[in-house]
């Protein structure tokens, strides 16, 4: 692993920055308040071999102004527009600098994550609209549909501009569940703040334990031994294939096959209760933990194969039906250039052709083979998963069965501050930990979600409102890892 | 008198038999699902304890008042209609079986009107969904009726029913196979059922009955409920005695009347049984593929009854 950190002057960030965009991804841009002066972190990787390179550029806390990145990454002018609403730091040149997070009825001075700001600010009337593109033309109309939705799912609002059945424009309206995650992760200690990561999304509770633990032994120079990687590479698989296998069963139950979900939903329901017993909790939570952690039962093989088979026949039963062929592909396209652009991660970006993968360029362990698909739509992306499903079983099976499990050598960084990297189900988690102390100062998360939201309304241009709940599972996308 | 009374007895059992096939339907899924699935008399349940109920109506007006009752009344007054215990009873020029078909076409309206009228997006999305299918159902299911027409040469009902139970060779033709056939498409497509619609769907946007019917609740959600599953058990009925019309009984006597209605509500359960069976592996079509589904039944139905006046 090659890391390096440079402190720059904000004049030189545009071309500092441009010239590594052509070769990184933009991972995060964390910001620190340091009192008279504010820290911005810009976080970039690339890979194989892992290669992580920090600017950090300070701005003085009274009035602080960075050069914006939009132009050059869209992910930055997100990254950019989260950070102008928790720290206050005005990006300059950013051509929509709308509020992200920041919650509506908050003042407009109130920036949580600035040292000082009370954890309860004064709320004002919330007096602005919430600024909807409006679509007008012969026969457009608006379909509003959540936060409320009626199954037991995470509260999001979307709006259908649509004409016909067909979408022209969908924007969704989250942060309806905004904790303050990262606010409150501030002065825990170690076992504080893993027991904050596994709520960042319940069901991506090891990805982000094991980036929270990453970053902090990074930042202490703690070391887990070969027990310990063991029980984190197996959890982190046995995450991933029960994820996928749930996500392929409500997949193909949106096109109302449900035969096939009520034998994936038993499938998963299997590798849980297999979770729990390794674990002692049904999302995996409690055993990855900075320096240690083990399991409380051996793995399966037995098992692991036996849910490769039955996954082979679900998925069969459900790729033979001609109609659930035809709902499935060619829908909700994402293209390779669209998700390049948007700096789209995961499986979603592999099934739109993307070769990227934190496993293979941030890798924990060797062996990761990159699959892509070519096709971008809702196939692609069940495709994708099936793959990674059964390449996560056959790995999960060998190691049950004695397979050596490579322990990384983590080396301690200077400064108290530690990147985590992993790529989990859903896509690559990032998390940064700045410690004071022994305590945290500082700790940042960026959930594959947060970069993927804007990819599904691209992707539904064109579809047709039936569809949409189709494409949406096809990405399942976080709300609580994206709000924070 | 006695016609009367059958007419009664037939509309009370196309209610009862209508939910209890909807609560059939669903528990046969959920076994060949794997899952144990709720009591068969659960619709009954629901329509019971929703009767007790006061309704809610999102808007003012007449149109969601009276809409529930106008999709009851008709699909009652169509229950009277169909011979499904005996075919000498009424006066065969009454029972039309397009005045059966139009009667339900009513129903179907009121519900769009009542969606309209909630002023949502879901029940203009369902309504403006439903009527582009019924626009395409209706004259499939119409065709398809006439086809059962041609050999008896007339509309009524009743005759064709007598005509097919006097010569029976007449149904062992291509032209009854056909007919049967889109008139099974177009009761799949007119009851909801997969591949047109998802019964047991929560997501809204790819409603098309269940999104008009969102707004609904208490008394008013009871006889919608009613008057949906009533529509399953006329059709399926109505399917039964028009493919396998023996057993109608063909005289007033009580017990051919009751025998005849047993068998037709049996014919039902079958069709029912293996619809549900047939869903189960199923999935639901693409929306704009629907028409392409209406459009191949309306086909084989004009199929049919070109067979059957060639044959004749």
């Amino acid at each position: 692993m090659r890391r390096r950190v440079a402190e720059i002057g904000a004049s030189e960030l545009v071309a500092q920055a441009g010239a590594l965009l052509a070769t990184h991804r933009l991972a995060t841009i964390v910001a620190h308040d340091e009192g008279d002066r504010l820290r911005v972190a810009y976080v970039f990787l690339a890979g194989p071999p892992d290669d992580r390179v920090e600017l950090h550029v300070l701005l003085d806390a009274r009035r602080p102004v960075v050069p914006s990145l939009a132009a050059l990454s869209f992910p930055a002018g997100r990254f950019e527009r989260a950070m102008r609403d928790g720290f206050g730091i005005e990006p300059e040149g950013h051509p929509a600098p709308r509020p992200l997070a920041h919650h509506g009825h908050w003042p407009a001075d109130y920036h949580p994550l600035r040292r000082g700001a009370p954890a309860r600010p004064e709320l004002a009337d919330d007096a602005a609209a919430y600024p909807f593109t409006p679509v007008e033309g012969a026969g457009v109309y608006e379909i509003p549909v959540g936060p409320v939705h009626a199954g037991l799912i995470e509260p999001g609002h979307f709006r259908f501009s649509v004409v016909g059945e067909t979408i022209l424009k969908m924007t969704p309206r989250l942060w309806f569940v905004q904790r303050g995650l990262e606010r409150l992760g501030e002065g825990c200690t170690s076992e504080g703040l893993l027991a904050l990561a596994e709520r960042v999304s319940g069901d991506s509770a090891v990805t982000h334990a094991l980036a929270a633990t990453l970053a902090l032994e990074e930042a202490t120079g703690q070391q887990a031994g070969p027990d310990a990687w063991r029980a984190r590479h197996a959890l982190l698989e046995l995450e991933r294939v029960t994820r996928h296998i749930l996500d392929i069963g409500a997949i193909v139950g949106d096109t109302g096959m449900s035969v096939v979900q009520a034998r994936a939903l038993v499938l998963g329901e299997r590798l849980v209760r297999h979770g729990a017993q390794l674990t002692g909790h049904r999302l995996l939570r409690g055993v990855i933990r900075p320096g240690g952690g083990l399991l409380r039962a051996p793995l399966e093989a037995t098992l692991y194969r036996e849910v490769a088979e039955r996954l082979d026949e679900l998925v069969g039963l459900a790729t033979r039906n001609t109609i659930v062929a035809d709902r499935l592909a060619g829908t909700a396209i994402l293209g390779a250039d669209d998700a390049r652009r948007l700096g789209v991660v995961g499986p979603v970006a592999r099934a739109s052709g993307l070769a990227d993968d934190a496993r293979v360029s941030q890798p924990l362990v060797g062996g990761t083979v990159l699959r892509t698909q070519d096709a971008g739509d809702v196939r692609a992306r069940l495709d994708q998963r099936v793959v990674e499903a059964h390449d996560s079983l056959a790995r999960l099976a060998r190691w049950a069965e004695g397979e050596d499990v490579a322990s990384p050598e983590v080396a301690p960084a200077a400064g108290g501050a530690g990147l985590g990297v992993v790529e989990g189900w859903r896509g690559v988690a990032v998390h940064r930990v700045r410690l004071d102390a022994g305590r945290v100062a500082r700790w940042s998360v960026t959930d594959p979600s947060f970069l993927n939201w804007p990819a599904l309304a691209v992707a539904l241009r064109h579809t047709i409102v039936p569809d949409f709940p189709l494409a949406n599972k096809s990405f399942n996308l976080s709300y609580a890892g994206n709000d924070l | 008198m006695t016609a009367v009374a059958v007419a009664l007895v037939q509309v009370l059992v196309v209610a009862l038999g209508g939910l209890l096939l909807t609560g059939l339907m669903a528990k046969v899924r959920a076994r060949a699902e794997g899952r144990v699935g709720a009591p068969v008399t659960q619709p009954l349940r629901d329509v019971a304890k929703w009767l007790g109920r006061e309704s809610p109506r999102a808007t003012a007006g007449t149109a969601l008042a009276i809409v529930p009752t106008v999709v009851v009344a008709t699909t009652a007054l169509a229950a009277t209609l169909v011979p499904l215990a005996g075919v000498g009873l009424v006066d065969a020029t009454g029972a039309d079986a397009l005045v059966v078909v139009f009667l339900l076409l009513t129903g179907s309206l009121a519900l769009a009107v009542g969606g309209l009228a909630t002023a949502t997006a879901f029940g203009g999305m369902g309504a403006s969904r439903a009527m582009t299918l019924s626009a395409l159902a209706e004259p499939a299911l119409l065709v398809a009726v006439a086809a059962f027409a041609v050999p008896a040469g007339s509309l009524s009902l009743p005759a064709m029913l007598g005509h097919a139970l006097d010569q029976p060779l007449t149904m062992v033709s291509p032209s009854h196979v056909l007919a049967a056939l889109a008139l099974l498409v177009v009761v799949v497509a007119e009851t909801g059922r997969m591949p047109v619609d998802n019964p047991s769907t929560h997501l809204e946007l790819t409603m098309i009955h269940e999104a008009m019917t969102l707004e609904y609740g208490g008394r008013d959600q009871a006889l919608v409920s009613l008057g949906a599953a009533m529509r399953l058990g006329l059709l399926l009925g109505m399917l039964g005695v028009l493919t396998v019309p023996w057993g109608l009984a063909t005289s007033a006597a009580p017990l051919a009347l009751l025998g005849g209605l047993a068998l037709s509500a049996l014919k039902a359960t079958v069709l029912a049984v293996v619809i549900a069976l047939a869903e189960v592996h199923s999935a639901k079509l693409r929306l704009f593929r629907v028409p392409e589904l209406l459009a191949a039944a309306f086909v084989l139905a004009a199929l049919a009854i070109v067979v059957g006046v060639v044959a004749r």
